[in-house]
């Protein structure tokens, strides 16, 4: 390995590296505002100006310098000193200085980095350059004054979110960060930019002058947005979470995260179920937990368990979906079921209901064939990767269902089942690339599986990952995009219908025509509750006032996402766990305390009396569970096994999300995405030229 | 017209445009002549001929033609090689490649010809300064000629396919500057790359390319057909050669010269300029490569060679050869803060110094050229300017503080009596002279 000495020590680095990255291995830290790991380098601040010999004898920027073997690196001389000092002090001369009233203040580069290279007086006695603040939409607030035109958030929207809507217009010290014509920004990755600005040019808009950065506790978590399970730090002061951001994790999310998984945290303030409730005369009414308990014990000890639905949420976390699991399943309930959407998957192998390449692997395959799903809108940061696989490794994608605008080129093959066939004719071009592809893989998404044809439709993707030797030896393409959080951890329990029982679909059936005594929807929003005959007994455990609660007949309140501690596993099947950020509303409980103390009612009492000593229960039921955040990758799967028998119809694969800012009764709740929807979902601002 | 380079000697014959500029009379002053047999020699001689002409680049920065060329890889990979002419001529007080691409289109398109085949390149492009929209004219028409004579174009005579193809640019300096040019060449805004990587290895659209100044381009054709011998033979060692002046300011005509290197300032004011206005003593500085460079002062004009060693040797360069000559009725702090002004408008924004700094350094200078600002900014603008100096990705902010370095390092004493005197009773101003009945 290559040698180079950082202010005389010497280190030894992988050929490629930069400058900056040898003195960081050696080190040192070197300041930067345009430098990111993950994007491209442009080389502009001139911040992380270090002297290097051989070479010319003027500092030289580290970013975009590549070492070389007997350099001689130097970080803290008096040269690089004065250069980067010169630098901050341009840098400072046009910069509000406003500190005081910025939101970036106290996790601001620029801040950081004027401590250490910042003149203590002024030598700058013209005005400042003024900006007009820019309207980029809900999420993003601008302060253009404050800019330092790194470009970072240029390059983020360019590269990452594969949408170029942010650019530097005009030139020299006329030069501003703008959107086209100043329209919102429509990324569903815009929160990113925020994060991304070393300043306080761009800052959460949502969020604006809620907190100080070092007033908040930091609590890591698990996103339940979409089923990626981005990796997340809640950010909490007394008892509201104030802000969730990234935390890294390479395999996952690595910084990223969606607009909905950022923002739609104001949803956990409002329309909140903070007391059990129950229906009496035709109307909710507040209640005690012995009364809620009261209602529901004799309403479930006075019926069959045959006539006893279940149906878990989208949201749920697996203990409270274990705890339900032994609750009913152990009293003898058939009717279990945690696809409130209907998929017709789960059952079989595991293998064939997870994302098989995992995350991180997507970005080595070289051709994507998607089925039935828009992963921009059910999970943007996974879309990220796909766009890194065309952009590094020039991917090809084909997409079976709607055309859609999925930030990289797609090859659109049609909208229905009988595409596989048209596909698998001879010479089709993109059959050709899957066929001929080092690492194909195939992502089937809820579109195809949330139908009645579900089953068939899976079974015929399947019949086409086998006839393109899709699983291979060392590599399995066959990918499953959940669209629910709880989804995955769901089927690895076998929180499905048991010897005959109903799904959800035929539940909601049964419900509407007197089939169902008793319905328990445990935080399932995503279902037409209106449709539930009145003979039905609804009970709603759950966080938020929304489709299930407004038919309940006795409301449980439960814990959101943030206020318990819980396991979540994502569409890889990677087991994470979350920390409790605040507690639960009210007298709101945990969701699994509140199934203990009903069990204790109905005279079944489940055998765990801590979290600790449920989740003991759940690993050694399910050993899946206890390999946490692992995933291992090219397992084989007989996909011959995969999906069900029967026809698919005609109809065209449509995605299952329609709006991407509404797809749970949190996101529902939130203003901000209730902002989102309506600039970008509802009523995209009409482009000058159209 | 005496000078030192005789008219047998001259390469540009039609510089100033008093005969046919087309093919016909192209012909008549030698281009096209026996192009076929330098292609024969093969592309090691004739990158070896320019190398030893000694031709430096005519951009501005004086770097070995023939160097260039060699580094562009020997065998064509998977990634065609490309030659970019750069005739974004828009330095202040240059215009010279104008002339050429006026009056000489078909010696500069032969160039494009033999220096494409010496790096193996079959396709050239030409990318033409915004406002020079009749020199596009031009050299569209004589590209059409030659294509239709077949010169140039697929299976043409001289046996090496070859395609030019004129760009026409906004009208941003900055575009200038080779990368920036690339970049503007592909369609993006004109933002000067970091290098490395450096175009011979990734150029244009990540091709190997080598940019060229117009006049380097236009004067290969001679060059070889008269010897490189010929061509080293004017100039001192390592500035060798003929060049183009463009002098302009307070000389009695002001002109474009074709003159051998190294000429005396003096001489070539003097026998092509009809002097300086008012006479030899009135002269107070000159800029002389372009307003990019330094200016120096009439005592050391009196005997300073104009090429680039000895002009490197007062700190300030031969830059584009463009002389500015100023006379003593000269404004030469307002000149500076004019030339301060440029930069600011031209600078792309992309690095923090040049883009913050150049604005600064305007707004000074022109405080200074109303003697309005105080005696310690001196020293501040000094510091600003060597804060700028070598800290960005491309030679702008060089250019920006190079002038400003120069007008104080021979004339601070005129920017210091500037303050004064307006200080000079006007108590309100603060640093003045307080009167004693005060």
């Amino acid at each position: 390995m290559p040698k180079a000495k950082v202010n005389g020590v010497e280190v030894e680095f992988e050929a490629g590296m930069s400058v900056l990255q040898v003195a960081e291995l050696a080190g040192e830290e070197i300041p930067r505002f345009c430098y990111h790991e993950r994007l491209s380098i442009p080389g502009n601040c001139r911040m992380c100006l270090v002297e290097v010999k051989p070479g010319p004898p003027k500092p030289q920027a580290s970013c975009a310098l590549p070492a070389s073997d007997n350099q001689e690196i130097t970080t803290n001389s008096p040269m690089v000193k004065k250069a980067r000092e010169g630098v901050m002090e341009f840098l400072l001369i046009n910069h509000p200085l406003d500190c005081p009233i910025c939101d970036q203040g106290g996790e601001c580069d620029l801040q950081d980095q004027a401590t250490g290279y910042g003149r203590d007086d002024s030598r700058y006695a013209l005005n400042k350059r003024a900006v007009e603040e820019k309207q980029m939409g809900p999420t993003v607030k601008t302060i253009m004054t404050r800019c330092i035109h790194c470009t970072r958030c240029v390059r983020f929207m360019a590269e990452i979110a594969g949408q170029q809507e942010v650019g530097l217009l005009n030139r020299g010290e006329d030069a501003e960060i703008s959107t086209y014509l100043e329209t919102a920004v429509s990324s569903e990755l815009s929160g990113n930019i925020n994060d991304l600005c070393p300043v306080g040019a761009l800052t959460h808009r949502p969020w604006a002058y809620n907190y100080r950065p070092w007033e908040l506790k930091k609590v890591e978590g698990v996103d339940v947005h979409d089923a990626l399970g981005s990796n997340v730090v809640f950010q909490v002061r007394g008892a509201e979470v104030m802000r969730v951001l990234p935390r890294i994790n390479d395999a996952v999310n690595e910084e990223w995260l969606s607009d909905k998984s950022r923002y739609a945290i104001d949803g956990l303030m409002r329309r909140r179920l903070d007391r059990p409730y129950v229906r009496r005369g035709g109307k909710l009414q507040e209640a005690s937990w012995a009364e809620a308990f009261e209602a529901v014990a004799a309403k479930l000890g006075d019926s069959s368990p045959d006539r006893v639905g279940v149906i878990a949420g989208d949201l749920q976390d697996a203990e409270s979906m274990k705890a339900a699991l032994d609750l009913f399943g152990g009293a003898g309930v058939p009717n279990l079921d945690c696809r409130q959407d209907g998929a017709q998957i789960g059952g079989g192998p595991r293998e064939a209901h997870l994302f098989n390449t995992t995350v991180l692997g997507l970005e080595e395959a070289d051709a994507i064939l998607l089925v039935g799903t828009n992963p921009r809108l059910e999970s943007p940061v996974l879309n990220t990767r796909i766009r890194k696989a065309w952009f590094l490794n020039n991917a090809r994608v084909g997409l079976i269902g709607e055309a859609a605008d999925l930030t990289y080129p797609v090859e659109h093959l049609g909208e229905t089942h009988r595409a596989f066939e048209e596909a698998a004719g001879w010479g089709h071009p993109f059959a050709e690339a899957l066929r001929g592809a080092r690492r194909p893989a195939i992502i089937v998404g809820g579109g195809a599986l949330a139908r009645p044809d579900g089953g068939a439709l899976v079974r015929a993707a399947a019949q086409a990952a086998q006839a393109f030797d899709v699983v291979r030896e060392g590599w399995n393409g066959w990918n499953v995009l959940h669209t629910a959080a709880s989804r995955v951890g769901g089927l690895d329990m076998g929180f499905l219908p048991r010897g005959g029982g109903m799904g959800a679909k035929a539940m909601m059936g049964a419900a509407g025509q007197g089939g169902l005594d008793v319905l328990f929807l445990m935080g399932a929003d995503e279902l037409d509750t209106r449709a539930i005959g009145p003979d039905t007994f609804v009970i709603y455990m759950g966080t938020h006032g929304d489709a299930g609660a407004s038919r309940a007949d006795v409301i449980l309140p439960g814990a959101a996402y943030t206020e318990k501690p819980g396991t979540w596993v994502n569409t890889e099947g990677r087991v994470q766990f979350a920390s409790r950020a605040v507690f639960p509303k009210g007298e709101a409980r945990e969701d699994w305390a509140i199934l203990r103390a009903l069990s204790e009612r109905l005279g079944a009492t489940l055998p765990y009396d801590s979290i600790g000593a449920l989740r003991e229960k759940l690993i050694s039921d399910h050993p899946a569970f206890g390999q946490v955040d692992y995933v291992p990758t090219g397992r084989p799967l007989d996909l011959s096994l995969v999906g069900l028998d029967g026809t698919p119809s005609d109809e065209p694969l449509r995605s299952p999300v329609t709006n991407f800012y509404m797809t749970n009764p949190i996101a529902r709740a939130s203003l901000t995405m209730a902002d989102c929807s309506a600039v970008r979902v509802q009523a995209p601002v009409p482009m000058a030229a159209e | 017209m005496p000078g030192i380079l005789e008219d047998k000697d001259r390469i540009f014959t039609n510089l100033y445009g008093l005969h046919d500029p087309m093919l016909a009379g192209a012909r008549q002053r030698g281009a096209w002549n026996a192009t076929a047999d330098i292609l024969s020699m093969g592309r090691d001689w004739v990158i070896t001929q320019v190398k030893n002409s000694g031709l430096r680049g005519r951009g501005g920065a004086g770097f070995g033609t023939g160097l260039k060329w060699s580094f562009m890889p020997k065998v064509v990979g998977e990634r065609p090689h490309y030659l970019v002419v750069n005739a974004d001529e828009s330095e202040p007080g240059t215009c010279k490649d104008r002339e050429i691409l006026r009056h000489d289109p078909h010696l500069f398109i032969e160039g494009c010809l033999i220096a494409s085949f010496a790096m193996q390149a079959n396709t050239c492009y030409v990318y033409i300064r915004g406002e020079y929209v009749r020199e596009r004219e031009v050299l569209e028409a004589a590209v059409a000629e030659a294509r239709r004579e077949r010169l140039i174009g697929p299976g043409n005579i001289h046996g090496w396919d070859f395609e030019l193809h004129v760009t026409h640019g906004a009208g941003a300096y900055i575009c200038g500057e080779e990368t920036a040019l690339l970049e503007s060449l592909e369609g993006k805004k004109g933002l000067p790359r970091l290098k490395p990587p450096f175009p011979a290895g990734s150029g244009l659209y990540g091709c190997p390319t080598t940019v060229n100044n117009v006049e380097s381009i236009a004067v290969v054709g001679e060059i070889i057909r008269r010897g490189s011998a010929w061509f080293a033979s004017f100039g001192r060692p390592n500035n060798t050669g003929t060049k183009l002046f463009c002098v302009s300011g307070h000389v009695e005509r002001p002109c474009n010269v074709e003159e051998a290197m190294s000429i005396p300032l003096r001489q070539l004011l003097e026998d092509h300029c009809g002097g300086v206005r008012g006479g030899w003593n009135n002269l107070k500085a000159v800029i002389p490569g372009g307003s990019s460079v330094a200016m120096i002062p009439a005592e050391q004009c009196q005997d300073v060679l104009m090429d680039f060693d000895a002009l490197r040797d007062l700190k300030s360069g031969l830059g584009t050869a463009a002389v500015i000559v100023m006379d003593k009725s000269t404004d030469l702090i307002r000149a500076i803060a004019r030339i301060a002004y440029f930069y600011k408008h031209e600078s792309c924004g992309q690095c923090t110094p040049c883009r913050e700094g150049t604005g600064w350094m305007w707004r000074v200078m022109e405080r200074m050229a109303a003697g309005q600002a105080e005696m310690h900014e001196i020293d501040m603008l000094l510091d600003v300017a060597s804060q700028i100096e070598g800290h960005t990705i491309c030679a702008l902010g060089d250019a920006a503080a190079w002038p400003i370095q120069g007008l104080f390092r021979h004339f601070r004493h005129e920017v210091e009596d500037r303050i004064s005197s307006y200080r000079s009773g006007k108590p309100h101003v603060q640093g003045a002279t307080l009167l004693a009945a005060e």
